[in-house]
Protein backbone atom coordinates (compact mmCIF):
# COMPACT_ATOMS: atom_id res chain seq x y z
CA UNK A 1 0.00 0.00 0.00
CA UNK A 2 0.84 3.48 -0.39
CA UNK A 3 2.78 5.39 1.96
CA UNK A 4 1.17 8.75 2.93
CA UNK A 5 3.95 9.68 5.10
CA UNK A 6 7.24 9.12 5.94
CA UNK A 7 10.46 10.10 8.86
CA UNK A 8 13.23 9.98 8.48
CA UNK A 9 15.89 10.78 11.31
CA UNK A 10 13.54 13.25 12.76
CA UNK A 11 14.79 14.33 16.05
CA UNK A 12 13.72 17.69 17.95
CA UNK A 13 15.55 19.55 20.58
CA UNK A 14 13.74 22.25 23.65
CA UNK A 15 16.89 23.94 24.31
CA UNK A 16 19.54 21.49 24.99
CA UNK A 17 17.36 18.52 26.03
CA UNK A 18 16.29 16.10 23.19
CA UNK A 19 13.01 15.11 23.42
CA UNK A 20 12.70 12.83 19.82
CA UNK A 21 16.06 10.96 18.93
CA UNK A 22 16.88 10.29 15.38
CA UNK A 23 12.83 8.99 14.43
CA UNK A 24 12.04 6.65 11.36
CA UNK A 25 8.49 6.08 11.14
CA UNK A 26 5.93 5.67 8.60
CA UNK A 27 1.89 5.96 7.97
CA UNK A 28 0.58 4.24 5.05
CA UNK A 29 -2.95 4.65 3.24
CA UNK A 30 -5.67 3.59 5.04
CA UNK A 31 -3.38 2.44 8.52
CA UNK A 32 -4.40 3.03 11.93
CA UNK A 33 -1.51 3.52 14.09
CA UNK A 34 -1.17 4.32 17.73
CA UNK A 35 1.46 5.37 19.59
CA UNK A 36 1.92 4.49 22.98
CA UNK A 37 4.62 5.38 25.88
CA UNK A 38 4.84 6.87 29.28
CA UNK A 39 4.29 10.51 30.12
CA UNK A 40 7.41 12.62 28.69
CA UNK A 41 8.22 10.03 26.10
CA UNK A 42 7.96 11.76 23.36
CA UNK A 43 4.78 10.74 21.58
CA UNK A 44 2.72 14.37 21.50
CA UNK A 45 5.80 15.84 20.81
CA UNK A 46 6.32 13.48 17.53
CA UNK A 47 2.45 13.88 16.39
CA UNK A 48 2.68 17.79 16.60
CA UNK A 49 6.24 17.84 14.31
CA UNK A 50 3.98 15.53 12.08
CA UNK A 51 1.98 18.73 11.06
CA UNK A 52 4.84 21.35 11.69
CA UNK A 53 3.06 23.04 15.00
CA UNK A 54 6.90 22.03 16.38
CA UNK A 55 9.45 22.43 14.03
CA UNK A 56 11.74 19.49 13.98
CA UNK A 57 15.67 20.09 14.48
CA UNK A 58 16.67 18.12 11.95
CA UNK A 59 15.57 15.20 9.65
CA UNK A 60 13.38 14.29 6.62
CA UNK A 61 9.27 14.19 6.82
CA UNK A 62 8.46 13.20 3.57
CA UNK A 63 4.72 12.98 2.02
CA UNK A 64 3.73 11.45 -0.50
CA UNK A 65 7.46 11.29 -1.20
CA UNK A 66 8.01 15.33 -0.92
CA UNK A 67 9.99 16.55 2.18
CA UNK A 68 7.67 19.30 3.51
CA UNK A 69 11.01 20.44 5.56
CA UNK A 70 11.91 21.88 2.58
CA UNK A 71 12.36 25.79 2.64
CA UNK A 72 10.12 26.16 -0.63
CA UNK A 73 7.16 23.99 0.44
CA UNK A 74 3.98 25.78 1.52
CA UNK A 75 3.53 24.43 4.90
CA UNK A 76 -0.48 25.63 5.27
CA UNK A 77 -0.92 23.17 1.59
CA UNK A 78 0.35 20.68 3.67
CA UNK A 79 -1.44 20.88 6.96
CA UNK A 80 -4.88 21.04 5.40
CA UNK A 81 -4.51 17.18 4.21
CA UNK A 82 -4.15 16.81 7.86
CA UNK A 83 -6.45 16.73 10.33
CA UNK A 84 -5.56 17.40 14.11
CA UNK A 85 -7.84 16.29 17.02
CA UNK A 86 -6.45 18.01 20.43
CA UNK A 87 -6.29 16.53 23.99
CA UNK A 88 -8.04 20.44 24.69
CA UNK A 89 -10.56 20.04 21.87
CA UNK A 90 -9.69 23.85 21.27
CA UNK A 91 -12.55 24.29 19.51
CA UNK A 92 -12.70 28.48 18.18
CA UNK A 93 -15.04 29.77 20.95
CA UNK A 94 -16.39 32.55 18.83
CA UNK A 95 -18.44 29.79 16.80
CA UNK A 96 -21.10 27.74 16.98
CA UNK A 97 -20.79 24.18 16.24
CA UNK A 98 -21.88 24.47 12.85
CA UNK A 99 -19.79 27.36 12.05
CA UNK A 100 -16.85 25.52 13.87
CA UNK A 101 -16.77 23.02 11.42
CA UNK A 102 -17.21 25.82 8.51
CA UNK A 103 -15.21 28.16 9.13
CA UNK A 104 -11.95 26.69 7.54
CA UNK A 105 -13.86 25.10 4.64
CA UNK A 106 -14.96 28.41 3.67
CA UNK A 107 -11.59 30.18 4.38
CA UNK A 108 -8.91 27.55 3.89
CA UNK A 109 -10.55 25.46 1.30
CA UNK A 110 -12.61 28.38 -0.59
CA UNK A 111 -15.53 26.43 -0.68
CA UNK A 112 -18.98 28.12 -0.43
CA UNK A 113 -21.30 28.42 2.45
CA UNK A 114 -23.78 26.31 1.58
CA UNK A 115 -21.39 23.41 0.46
CA UNK A 116 -19.62 24.17 3.66
CA UNK A 117 -22.18 23.38 5.66
CA UNK A 118 -23.38 20.36 3.95
CA UNK A 119 -20.31 18.70 4.35
CA UNK A 120 -20.03 20.07 8.01
CA UNK A 121 -23.50 18.68 8.26
CA UNK A 122 -22.76 15.49 7.33
CA UNK A 123 -19.55 15.04 9.54
CA UNK A 124 -21.51 15.99 12.33
CA UNK A 125 -24.07 13.47 11.85
CA UNK A 126 -21.42 10.68 12.20
CA UNK A 127 -19.91 12.12 15.43
CA UNK A 128 -23.47 12.75 16.92
CA UNK A 129 -23.16 16.36 17.06
CA UNK A 130 -25.88 16.92 14.77
CA UNK A 131 -28.25 18.27 17.00
CA UNK A 132 -26.02 20.64 18.65
CA UNK A 133 -25.20 23.01 15.76
CA UNK A 134 -26.38 25.83 17.25
CA UNK A 135 -24.28 25.27 20.67
CA UNK A 136 -21.23 27.56 21.21
CA UNK A 137 -18.57 26.02 22.75
CA UNK A 138 -18.73 26.68 26.09
CA UNK A 139 -22.20 25.03 26.77
CA UNK A 140 -20.73 21.38 25.75
CA UNK A 141 -19.60 18.97 27.62
CA UNK A 142 -15.89 17.63 27.01
CA UNK A 143 -17.07 14.65 25.34
CA UNK A 144 -19.48 16.74 23.07
CA UNK A 145 -16.82 19.01 22.01
CA UNK A 146 -14.33 16.20 21.21
CA UNK A 147 -16.92 14.79 18.83
CA UNK A 148 -17.46 18.28 17.41
CA UNK A 149 -13.54 18.69 16.98
CA UNK A 150 -13.72 15.32 15.12
CA UNK A 151 -16.13 16.94 12.89
CA UNK A 152 -14.32 19.81 12.66
CA UNK A 153 -11.10 17.71 11.62
CA UNK A 154 -12.78 15.54 9.14
CA UNK A 155 -15.09 18.48 7.37
CA UNK A 156 -11.27 19.53 5.72
CA UNK A 157 -11.56 15.87 4.12
CA UNK A 158 -7.98 15.11 5.17
CA UNK A 159 -5.73 12.27 4.25
CA UNK A 160 -4.60 11.58 7.72
CA UNK A 161 -6.33 12.20 11.09
CA UNK A 162 -3.75 12.90 13.65
CA UNK A 163 -5.49 12.29 17.16
CA UNK A 164 -3.59 13.62 20.42
CA UNK A 165 -4.23 11.87 22.92
CA UNK A 166 -7.58 12.90 22.38
CA UNK A 167 -9.59 10.85 25.58
CA UNK A 168 -7.29 12.01 28.46
CA UNK A 169 -8.57 15.29 29.14
CA UNK A 170 -12.21 13.88 29.32
CA UNK A 171 -14.44 12.63 32.41
CA UNK A 172 -14.46 8.76 32.36
CA UNK A 173 -18.08 8.62 31.89
CA UNK A 174 -17.23 10.45 28.35
CA UNK A 175 -13.86 8.29 27.18
CA UNK A 176 -16.26 5.70 26.11
CA UNK A 177 -18.35 8.10 23.46
CA UNK A 178 -15.54 9.27 21.91
CA UNK A 179 -13.67 6.25 21.54
CA UNK A 180 -16.94 4.64 19.86
CA UNK A 181 -16.93 7.69 17.07
CA UNK A 182 -12.99 6.60 16.48
CA UNK A 183 -13.66 3.27 16.38
CA UNK A 184 -16.78 3.78 13.22
CA UNK A 185 -13.53 6.29 11.83
CA UNK A 186 -11.18 3.36 11.80
CA UNK A 187 -13.48 0.89 10.76
CA UNK A 188 -14.12 3.51 7.43
CA UNK A 189 -10.80 3.11 6.43
CA UNK A 190 -9.34 6.26 7.56
CA UNK A 191 -5.95 6.81 7.74
CA UNK A 192 -5.25 7.69 11.42
CA UNK A 193 -2.48 8.51 13.76
CA UNK A 194 -3.28 8.11 17.59
CA UNK A 195 -1.24 8.78 20.53
CA UNK A 196 -3.23 7.30 23.45
CA UNK A 197 -3.16 6.11 26.73
CA UNK A 198 -6.65 3.70 25.89
CA UNK A 199 -4.75 0.18 25.70
CA UNK A 200 -7.58 -1.66 25.65
CA UNK A 201 -8.42 1.04 22.58
CA UNK A 202 -5.59 0.74 20.86
CA UNK A 203 -5.50 -3.48 21.21
CA UNK A 204 -8.60 -3.21 19.50
CA UNK A 205 -8.10 -0.35 16.61
CA UNK A 206 -4.62 -0.45 15.56
CA UNK A 207 -3.29 -2.52 12.41
CA UNK A 208 0.27 -1.20 14.34
CA UNK A 209 1.28 -0.08 17.53
CA UNK A 210 4.44 1.79 18.48
CA UNK A 211 5.77 2.27 21.74
CA UNK A 212 7.64 5.20 22.67
CA UNK A 213 10.37 5.67 25.11
CA UNK A 214 13.09 8.15 26.11
CA UNK A 215 12.68 9.78 22.97
CA UNK A 216 13.08 6.91 20.20
CA UNK A 217 10.38 3.84 19.29
CA UNK A 218 11.48 1.23 21.01
CA UNK A 219 9.49 -1.72 19.55
CA UNK A 220 6.77 -1.31 16.90
CA UNK A 221 4.29 -4.26 15.47
CA UNK A 222 1.04 -6.04 15.26
CA UNK A 223 -1.14 -5.40 18.34
CA UNK A 224 -0.88 -9.10 19.21
CA UNK A 225 2.83 -8.55 19.22
CA UNK A 226 3.21 -5.37 21.10
CA UNK A 227 0.86 -6.60 24.24
CA UNK A 228 1.26 -10.06 24.00
CA UNK A 229 4.42 -10.59 22.63
CA UNK A 230 6.71 -7.94 23.37
CA UNK A 231 10.43 -8.20 22.28
CA UNK A 232 11.89 -5.70 24.76
CA UNK A 233 12.15 -5.18 28.36
CA UNK A 234 11.08 -1.90 28.93
CA UNK A 235 7.85 -2.47 26.63
CA UNK A 236 7.11 -5.40 29.16
CA UNK A 237 7.70 -2.96 31.97
CA UNK A 238 5.23 0.21 30.57
CA UNK A 239 2.13 -2.54 29.77
CA UNK A 240 2.85 -4.32 33.52
CA UNK A 241 2.34 -0.65 34.88
CA UNK A 242 -0.01 0.60 32.45
CA UNK A 243 -2.49 -2.38 32.73
CA UNK A 244 -2.50 -2.87 36.32
CA UNK A 245 -3.19 0.32 37.09
CA UNK A 246 -6.20 0.35 34.93
CA UNK B 1 -28.71 80.37 47.99
CA UNK B 2 -27.43 78.17 45.94
CA UNK B 3 -29.95 76.59 44.36
CA UNK B 4 -31.55 79.15 43.06
CA UNK B 5 -28.38 79.87 41.53
CA UNK B 6 -28.06 76.56 39.98
CA UNK B 7 -31.43 76.75 38.31
CA UNK B 8 -30.58 80.19 37.40
CA UNK B 9 -27.53 79.40 35.73
CA UNK B 10 -28.52 76.48 34.04
CA UNK B 11 -32.13 78.19 32.50
CA UNK B 12 -29.71 81.26 31.45
CA UNK B 13 -27.10 78.86 30.06
CA UNK B 14 -28.57 75.51 29.30
CA UNK B 15 -27.31 75.70 24.88
CA UNK B 16 -24.25 76.74 26.17
CA UNK B 17 -23.70 73.76 28.53
CA UNK B 18 -25.16 71.35 26.13
CA UNK B 19 -23.14 73.06 22.87
CA UNK B 20 -19.75 71.88 25.50
CA UNK B 21 -21.40 68.30 26.70
CA UNK B 22 -21.76 67.79 23.22
CA UNK B 23 -18.38 68.76 22.07
CA UNK B 24 -16.54 66.59 24.75
CA UNK B 25 -18.46 63.74 23.55
CA UNK B 26 -17.87 64.10 20.03
CA UNK B 27 -13.85 64.33 20.83
CA UNK B 28 -14.23 61.90 23.14
CA UNK B 29 -15.95 59.37 21.04
CA UNK B 30 -14.16 59.82 17.89
CA UNK B 31 -10.90 59.83 20.05
CA UNK B 32 -11.41 56.80 21.27
CA UNK B 33 -12.76 55.29 18.00
CA UNK B 34 -10.02 56.02 16.34
CA UNK B 35 -7.48 55.50 18.88
CA UNK B 36 -9.25 51.99 19.40
CA UNK B 37 -8.20 51.65 15.86
CA UNK B 38 -4.76 52.83 15.87
CA UNK B 39 -4.37 50.57 18.96
CA UNK B 40 -5.69 47.47 16.63
CA UNK B 41 -3.10 48.05 14.50
CA UNK B 42 -0.32 48.50 16.57
CA UNK B 43 -1.39 45.26 18.92
CA UNK B 44 -2.00 43.53 15.47
CA UNK B 45 1.52 44.13 14.20
CA UNK B 46 3.40 43.99 17.50
CA UNK B 47 2.14 40.38 17.69
CA UNK B 48 3.05 38.83 14.30
CA UNK B 49 5.31 36.04 14.52
CA UNK B 50 8.98 37.41 14.24
CA UNK B 51 11.03 34.99 11.70
CA UNK B 52 14.24 33.57 12.60
CA UNK B 53 16.24 35.37 9.77
CA UNK B 54 15.84 37.37 6.54
CA UNK B 55 15.08 40.38 5.75
CA UNK B 56 11.25 40.33 6.95
CA UNK B 57 12.75 40.10 10.63
CA UNK B 58 14.99 43.18 10.13
CA UNK B 59 11.81 45.28 8.89
CA UNK B 60 9.58 44.01 11.34
CA UNK B 61 12.17 44.58 14.39
CA UNK B 62 12.69 48.18 13.54
CA UNK B 63 8.92 48.66 12.78
CA UNK B 64 8.62 46.80 16.38
CA UNK B 65 11.11 49.67 17.80
CA UNK B 66 9.27 52.36 16.97
CA UNK B 67 5.55 51.13 17.90
CA UNK B 68 7.32 50.63 21.53
CA UNK B 69 8.69 54.18 21.66
CA UNK B 70 5.33 55.81 20.78
CA UNK B 71 3.64 53.52 23.08
CA UNK B 72 6.07 54.50 25.65
CA UNK B 73 6.19 58.39 24.77
CA UNK B 74 2.65 58.91 24.74
CA UNK B 75 2.16 56.77 28.13
CA UNK B 76 4.87 58.59 29.62
CA UNK B 77 4.27 62.42 29.54
CA UNK B 78 0.57 64.12 30.12
CA UNK B 79 -2.23 64.70 28.07
CA UNK B 80 -2.13 68.54 28.46
CA UNK B 81 1.57 69.04 27.33
CA UNK B 82 0.83 66.74 25.12
CA UNK B 83 -1.92 68.89 23.65
CA UNK B 84 0.03 72.33 24.07
CA UNK B 85 3.29 70.69 22.44
CA UNK B 86 1.12 69.27 19.47
CA UNK B 87 -0.97 72.16 18.73
CA UNK B 88 1.37 74.99 19.33
CA UNK B 89 4.80 73.25 18.24
CA UNK B 90 2.73 72.45 14.77
CA UNK B 91 2.47 76.34 14.24
CA UNK B 92 6.11 77.16 15.74
CA UNK B 93 7.70 74.64 13.40
CA UNK B 94 5.74 74.20 10.61
CA UNK B 95 3.73 77.54 10.41
CA UNK B 96 0.21 75.38 10.27
CA UNK B 97 -2.41 76.87 12.28
CA UNK B 98 -3.98 73.54 13.53
CA UNK B 99 -7.94 73.83 13.37
CA UNK B 100 -8.55 73.40 17.34
CA UNK B 101 -10.78 70.55 17.14
CA UNK B 102 -8.70 68.56 14.96
CA UNK B 103 -5.88 69.10 16.99
CA UNK B 104 -8.07 67.89 20.26
CA UNK B 105 -9.27 64.95 18.21
CA UNK B 106 -5.62 64.35 17.09
CA UNK B 107 -4.24 64.55 20.81
CA UNK B 108 -6.87 61.86 22.13
CA UNK B 109 -6.87 60.00 19.72
CA UNK B 110 -2.86 58.89 19.53
CA UNK B 111 -2.87 59.04 23.65
CA UNK B 112 -5.63 56.71 23.79
CA UNK B 113 -3.79 54.64 20.78
CA UNK B 114 -0.95 54.35 22.92
CA UNK B 115 -3.38 53.20 26.11
CA UNK B 116 -5.33 50.72 23.48
CA UNK B 117 -2.17 48.94 21.63
CA UNK B 118 -0.82 47.54 24.88
CA UNK B 119 -4.72 46.45 25.88
CA UNK B 120 -4.83 44.40 22.57
CA UNK B 121 -1.57 43.10 22.66
CA UNK B 122 -1.92 41.94 25.95
CA UNK B 123 -5.76 40.77 24.68
CA UNK B 124 -4.02 38.80 22.18
CA UNK B 125 -1.27 37.26 24.17
CA UNK B 126 -3.80 35.93 26.52
CA UNK B 127 -5.96 34.15 23.88
CA UNK B 128 -5.21 30.61 24.92
CA UNK B 129 -2.64 29.02 22.13
CA UNK B 130 -4.39 26.09 21.12
CA UNK B 131 -6.82 28.56 19.89
CA UNK B 132 -3.77 29.48 17.53
CA UNK B 133 -2.71 25.40 17.40
CA UNK B 134 -6.34 24.16 16.10
CA UNK B 135 -6.54 27.57 13.23
CA UNK B 136 -2.86 26.73 11.84
CA UNK B 137 -4.05 22.78 12.59
CA UNK B 138 -6.47 23.52 9.82
CA UNK B 139 -4.51 24.93 7.26
CA UNK B 140 -5.20 29.09 8.09
CA UNK B 141 -2.04 31.32 7.75
CA UNK B 142 -1.42 34.16 10.38
CA UNK B 143 -3.51 36.36 8.89
CA UNK B 144 -6.70 34.07 8.62
CA UNK B 145 -6.33 32.92 11.97
CA UNK B 146 -6.09 36.79 13.37
CA UNK B 147 -9.36 37.71 11.43
CA UNK B 148 -11.54 34.41 12.17
CA UNK B 149 -10.63 33.07 15.30
CA UNK B 150 -8.49 35.42 17.37
CA UNK B 151 -9.43 38.47 16.79
CA UNK B 152 -13.11 38.16 17.30
CA UNK B 153 -12.33 37.14 20.86
CA UNK B 154 -9.73 39.86 21.13
CA UNK B 155 -12.25 42.70 20.96
CA UNK B 156 -14.83 40.86 23.25
CA UNK B 157 -12.59 40.36 25.72
CA UNK B 158 -11.06 44.06 25.53
CA UNK B 159 -14.30 45.35 25.33
CA UNK B 160 -14.26 46.54 28.98
CA UNK B 161 -10.90 48.12 28.85
CA UNK B 162 -12.47 50.55 25.53
CA UNK B 163 -15.38 51.51 27.49
CA UNK B 164 -12.72 52.27 30.34
CA UNK B 165 -11.01 53.96 28.34
CA UNK B 166 -13.93 55.86 26.90
CA UNK B 167 -14.64 57.56 30.53
CA UNK B 168 -11.38 58.13 30.85
CA UNK B 169 -11.45 60.26 27.73
CA UNK B 170 -14.76 61.90 28.45
CA UNK B 171 -13.32 63.57 31.45
CA UNK B 172 -9.91 64.08 30.20
CA UNK B 173 -11.01 65.81 27.32
CA UNK B 174 -11.32 68.75 30.19
CA UNK B 175 -7.44 68.96 29.61
CA UNK B 176 -8.05 70.51 25.86
CA UNK B 177 -9.43 73.91 27.89
CA UNK B 178 -5.72 74.67 27.31
CA UNK B 179 -5.54 74.86 23.42
CA UNK B 180 -9.44 76.60 23.91
CA UNK B 181 -11.25 74.18 22.44
CA UNK B 182 -14.82 74.88 23.52
CA UNK B 183 -15.52 71.38 25.11
CA UNK B 184 -17.81 71.17 28.50
CA UNK B 185 -14.94 72.45 30.79
CA UNK B 186 -13.54 75.46 29.02
CA UNK B 187 -17.38 76.39 28.48
CA UNK B 188 -18.57 76.03 32.23
CA UNK B 189 -15.27 78.71 32.65
CA UNK B 190 -17.01 81.45 30.94
CA UNK B 191 -20.14 81.06 32.42
CA UNK B 192 -18.67 81.36 35.50
CA UNK B 193 -16.50 83.64 34.43
CA UNK B 194 -19.15 86.29 33.46
CA UNK B 195 -21.85 85.32 36.56
CA UNK B 196 -18.91 84.18 39.42
CA UNK B 197 -20.26 81.89 41.18
CA UNK B 198 -17.76 79.25 40.35
CA UNK B 199 -19.37 76.26 42.46
CA UNK B 200 -22.62 76.72 41.31
CA UNK B 201 -20.93 76.44 37.80
CA UNK B 202 -18.92 73.61 38.05
CA UNK B 203 -21.35 71.88 40.12
CA UNK B 204 -23.85 71.45 36.94
CA UNK B 205 -20.35 70.55 34.62
CA UNK B 206 -19.98 68.05 37.13
CA UNK B 207 -23.51 66.52 37.17
CA UNK B 208 -23.45 66.60 33.50
CA UNK B 209 -20.16 64.76 33.10
CA UNK B 210 -21.74 62.13 35.49
CA UNK B 211 -24.46 61.52 33.45
CA UNK B 212 -22.22 61.24 30.79
CA UNK B 213 -20.18 58.61 31.56
CA UNK B 214 -23.11 56.82 32.94
CA UNK B 215 -25.07 57.05 30.18
CA UNK B 216 -21.92 55.56 28.34
CA UNK B 217 -20.99 52.69 30.90
CA UNK B 218 -24.36 51.42 30.53
CA UNK B 219 -24.45 51.16 26.82
CA UNK B 220 -21.21 49.27 26.53
CA UNK B 221 -22.32 47.12 29.14
CA UNK B 222 -25.62 46.50 26.92
CA UNK B 223 -23.34 45.79 23.76
CA UNK B 224 -21.01 43.40 25.76
CA UNK B 225 -23.93 41.49 27.00
CA UNK B 226 -25.00 41.36 23.37
CA UNK B 227 -22.02 40.02 22.05
CA UNK B 228 -21.81 37.15 24.66
CA UNK B 229 -24.19 35.57 22.72
CA UNK B 230 -27.64 33.83 23.88
CA UNK B 231 -27.46 31.66 27.18
CA UNK B 232 -28.77 28.82 25.10
CA UNK B 233 -29.19 26.98 22.70
CA UNK B 234 -31.53 24.84 20.59
CA UNK B 235 -31.47 21.32 19.95
CA UNK B 236 -32.14 20.39 16.36
CA UNK B 237 -35.26 17.97 16.54
CA UNK B 238 -34.77 17.09 12.60
CA UNK B 239 -31.19 18.15 11.45
CA UNK B 240 -32.67 19.08 8.55
CA UNK B 241 -33.86 22.21 9.77
CA UNK B 242 -30.42 22.53 11.22
CA UNK B 243 -29.59 22.76 7.84
CA UNK B 244 -31.53 25.32 6.51
CA UNK B 245 -31.30 27.16 9.64
CA UNK B 246 -28.15 30.28 9.01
Amino acid sequence: METIIEIKHVNKYFGSHEVLKDIDFSVKKGEVVTIIGSSGSGKSTLLRCINLLEKPSGGEIMYKGENILDEKHDIFTYRRKLGMVFQQFNLFNNHNVLSNCVVGQVKVLKRSKDEAEKVAMKYLKIVGMDKYVNARPNQLSGGQKQRVAIARALSMEPDVMLFDEPTSALDPEMVGEVLKVMKQLAESGLTMLIVTHEMEFAKEVSDRVVFMDKGVIAEEGSPEQIFNHPTQERTREFLKRTLRSS
Amino acid sequence: MSFEWIVKIISENWPMFLRGAGMTLFIALLGTILGAIIGLLIGLIRTIPVPERGAKRAILKAVNAILATYIEFFRGTPMIVQAMVIYYGSALAFGVDMDRILAAVFVVSINTGAYMAEIVRGGIISIDKGQFEAAHAIGMNHVQTMMNVVLPQVIRNILPATGNQFVINIKDTSVLNVISVTELYFTTKSIAGNNFRYFESFFVACVMYFIMTLIVTKILRYFERKLEGPDNYAVMANPVQAEGKK
